[in-house]
């Protein structure tokens, strides 16, 4: 039992810490440390960078373009990169459909998606919701009919994240409506470029576009884009949900939002001393950075688990829980950090406006970045729906 | 980084288990409690004859120069079956004082006699006044001839009932408060002037409170220079919360266990009760506070026998925190979810629930905790 990194590790960690000193632009930085919008431009330019160094994919086999890192190493870049300022890279492509391309694609399959992705060629979007189908995804009702060499889609996909970016869509399709729900599901690659589909902004209560709505209208998909076995989608959707989860906790942009809060609560004055001084205030960073520390021990417990025996089950489901809870407790006492000027909203000062400041450039996205983060707590299976996977698969009730 | 335990680990880990399951059940516990020294003496000496007891201390004193993690696995396994031995303040609180303060002579002679429990100790340094602050020590020792002369009342001593000697702390000059002057006295409570006031607890052990008039220790029970135990104290009550933190994770985990078999097993509007959603959530919401406060006893297992530092300080305060409100929630839910037989004494729950609702009253509380450590935060 050692909970300290070995020399090996803390090596790593300055080789990763002096190449992002080198290669993150200031400006990407200082958007993301104060919680602004980023543009597609500038995520893609930072993902090539990252993969002119070998360095998009740590998740991956290394025959496929992985670093071949340990869990801890993934770890220690996640934190590193989230410390420094650095863009979340798209995790619809690399993250998501990478890996059930790679359990259960063609050849074909893996061999034109996964480099493309690797050189962010194709932007990827998850088709996963529907305007009937949330929590409960299997009762999902798009149709894919088979018609020669194509299947012809039609339906409707909801809360879709950047669709309106995407070249590409993983895409859970109702092949067989007469099997029970999880057994008639098909998982569908689409072109997004195809005849029939039309993309419709959704514009959440932070004001962004992010998610969009997706309607398919007798859209004809190659039967050479269908990912495992016909009405074998349902396994496909489960893996993706299960592989890389241990990330989902979120530790190392925590850490950082953390850090952030301190710096804020140090510039903010009450009663003439800094913010972070007031008693009242101070506890309460004390307790959420507590919770934080517990989190990442559970968070490193898991990996080593991982480590040791598979990919992880349901425990990653706590991960996800404490971790999109404490987010949200950061995000919010970032909130309450700038006090009255939690209030103004103001466009510019989120995109890439040019008017003066209100106040300050940490002030502009404060309130912006806890509604952001209410979302966490539904992605991805709500929390509550995490509740139910523990229940079952843990507690066996 | 390495969660993994070694083989001796898992060795001494499953001996504690065992141990403990076959003395501890339910009616032996009622009887251990209801006894003259309110624990059982025999599996104490059973704990002191297989080297359980001998493990944190040096080899030099018959010890095995045990770690943070080996004292967490025996702790864990005693809070499981809620044993009411007073393992964690003579062998790991008071035993490490000595080791800390003690002269060669006093180590010499008293931690072997700890390390194979043919000696009990107790630790005396809550006050009425000082509500979990150990430099607000108002005992006086007063230098006399050939040794010191003691005035004052100590709170709330585990295990000072049976105990053969008391490590209490008085003050030695300077003024209340002060975090200088505080000594360490090894006291008889035979001695002349001594009178505890015995009582149980809440969670089923026993405890006193010493009065002291006029209570004269010789020369040679000073532990350590005079006016300079602060440091110490400090430093082993946080090898003492780590090792509560694991007891506690022991009886959280026995607490979540049965009340996880009593929602499979009770059965109410036709099915078991763990069939319905509010419960499951609660159940799993015991497990992320089980699990969280388990990481953190972990943490604190790893850095308890560091150097002293506020890297360490910090830890020991943040494990006491999560643990003190993980101890509490998994308490309050595992009765509300066990509905009124949880609340029975003839039911195990309500013993762990005591427990771990009163873990929070010793060694500082969770506001106690959260103090310690916004104080030691790091800044950005």
């Amino acid at each position: 039992m050692d909970i300290d990194f070995t020399a090996d590790e803390r090596a790593f960690r300055e080789e990763v810490r002096a190449w992002l000193r080198d290669h993150l632009p200031s400006e990407f930085a200082a958007r993301i440390a104060q919680g602004k919008r980023l543009s597609k431009e500038h995520q893609v330019q930072w993902m090539r960078t990252l993969n002119r160094q070998g360095w998009l994919a740590p998740g991956w086999p290394v025959e496929f373009g992985g670093t071949g890192w340990t869990d801890v190493q993934k770890h220690i870049f996640d934190e590193e990169c989230f410390a420094a300022g650095a863009p979340k890279v798209s995790s619809f492509g690399l993250k998501m459909v990478a890996p059930v391309i790679m359990k259960f694609g063609t050849d074909e399959q893996k061999a034109h998606f996964l480099p493309r992705i690797l050189t962010c060629d194709d932007w990827w979007c998850q088709g996963y919701s529907e305007p009937g189908a949330g929590s409960d995804l299997s009762s999902l009702k798009t149709r894919a009919v088979r018609d020669g060499d194509h299947y012809v889609v039609n339906g409707q996909k909801t809360w879709t994240t950047l669709a309106h970016f995407a070249d590409w869509m993983f895409c859970l399709v109702r092949t067989d409506p007469e099997a029970r729900q999880q057994r008639g599901i098909s998982f569908l690659l689409i072109d997004m470029q195809t005849p029939g589909i039309t993309v419709r902004p959704i514009i959440t209560l932070d004001g962004e576009h992010e998610v969009n709505e997706v309607f398919f209208d007798n859209v004809r998909v190659p039967v050479a884009n269908l990912v495992g076995e016909e009405n074998q989608g349902w396994t496909c959707a489960k893996y993706l949900l299960t592989h890389e989860r241990t990330s989902i906790g979120g530790i190392a942009h925590n850490k950082a939002l953390l850090n952030r809060l301190k710096q804020i609560a140090s510039e903010e004055r009450r009663d003439g001393r800094p913010l972070i001084d007031d008693p009242l205030f101070r506890v309460q960073i004390a307790e959420v950075e507590m919770q934080l520390i517990a989190a990442e021990i559970s968070s490193l417990r898991t990996l080593a688990a991982v480590r040791d025996g598979g990919v992880p089950g349901a425990e990653s489901s706590f991960l996800k829980i404490r971790g999109t809870e404490i987010r949200q407790a950061i995000t919010w006492l970032i909130s309450k950090a700038v006090g009255p000027y939690a209030m103004p909203f103001i466009e510019d000062e989120l995109g890439y406006g040019t008017e003066p400041l209100l106040y300050t450039d940490y002030s502009s996205a404060a309130t912006y970045q806890y509604l952001d983060a209410r979302k966490a707590s539904i992605y991805g299976g709500a929390n509550e729906i995490q509740k139910n996977i523990i229940a079952k698969m843990i507690l066996e009730l | 980084m390495d969660f993994k335990l070694t083989e001796e680990q898992l060795m001494l880990q499953e001996t504690a288990g065992r141990l403990v399951r076959d003395v501890y059940g339910f009616e032996q516990r009622e009887q251990y409690r209801q006894s003259t020294h309110g624990f059982s003496v025999p599996f104490m000496q059973q704990l002191g004859d297989l080297g359980l007891c001998a493990v944190p201390f040096a080899e030099a004193y018959g010890g095995y120069a045990g770690s943070g993690v080996d004292n967490m696995l025996i702790m864990t396994e005693l809070g499981r079956g809620l044993c009411l031995e007073p393992y964690l303040h003579s062998v790991i609180f008071a035993g490490g004082l000595i080791a800390q303060l003690g002269s060669e002579a006093q180590k010499a002679r008293l931690l072997p006699q700890v390390a194979d429990a043919s000696l009990q100790l107790a630790v005396a340094v809550d006050e009425p006044q000082g509500h979990y602050q150990l430099h607000d020590v108002q005992t006086l020792a007063e230098p006399v001839d050939g040794g010191w002369k003691l005035n004052g009342r100590k709170s709330v001593i585990i295990g000072g009932q049976s105990a053969g000697l008391i490590l209490v702390s008085a003050r030695t000059s300077e003024g209340a408060r002060d975090e200088n002057g505080i000594s360490l006295f090894l006291l008889d409570p035979q001695a002349c002037g001594v009178q505890r006031r015995v009582f149980d607890t809440v969670d089923g052990r026993k405890a006193c409170d010493l009065f002291l008039e006029d209570v004269f220790v010789a020369s040679a029970a000073l532990l350590g220079e005079p006016g300079q135990a602060l440091p110490a104290l400090r430093y082993q009550q946080g090898r003492a919360i780590a090792a509560q933190c694991a007891e506690a994770i022991g009886s959280m985990e026995a607490a979540c266990a049965l009340t996880l078999d009593y929602l499979k097993t009770r059965q109410q509007f036709g099915q078991p009760i763990g069939k319905f959603q509010a419960l499951q959530h609660r159940m799993v919401d015991m497990r992320i506070e089980l699990d969280q406060a388990a990481s953190m006893t972990l943490y604190a297992a790893c850095v308890t026998d560091q150097a002293d530092s506020d890297e360490r300080r910090r830890v020991l305060a943040a494990a006491k925190f999560i643990v003190s409100r993980a101890s509490r929630f998994v308490a309050d839910q595992g009765i509300q979810l066990h509905g009124g037989i949880g609340l029975t004494w003839e039911y195990m729950l309500s013993h762990h629930a005591k427990h771990l609702l009163m873990v929070a009253r010793q060694f500082g509380d969770d506001d106690h905790h959260l103090q310690a450590y916004a104080k030691l935060m790091p800044a950005a």
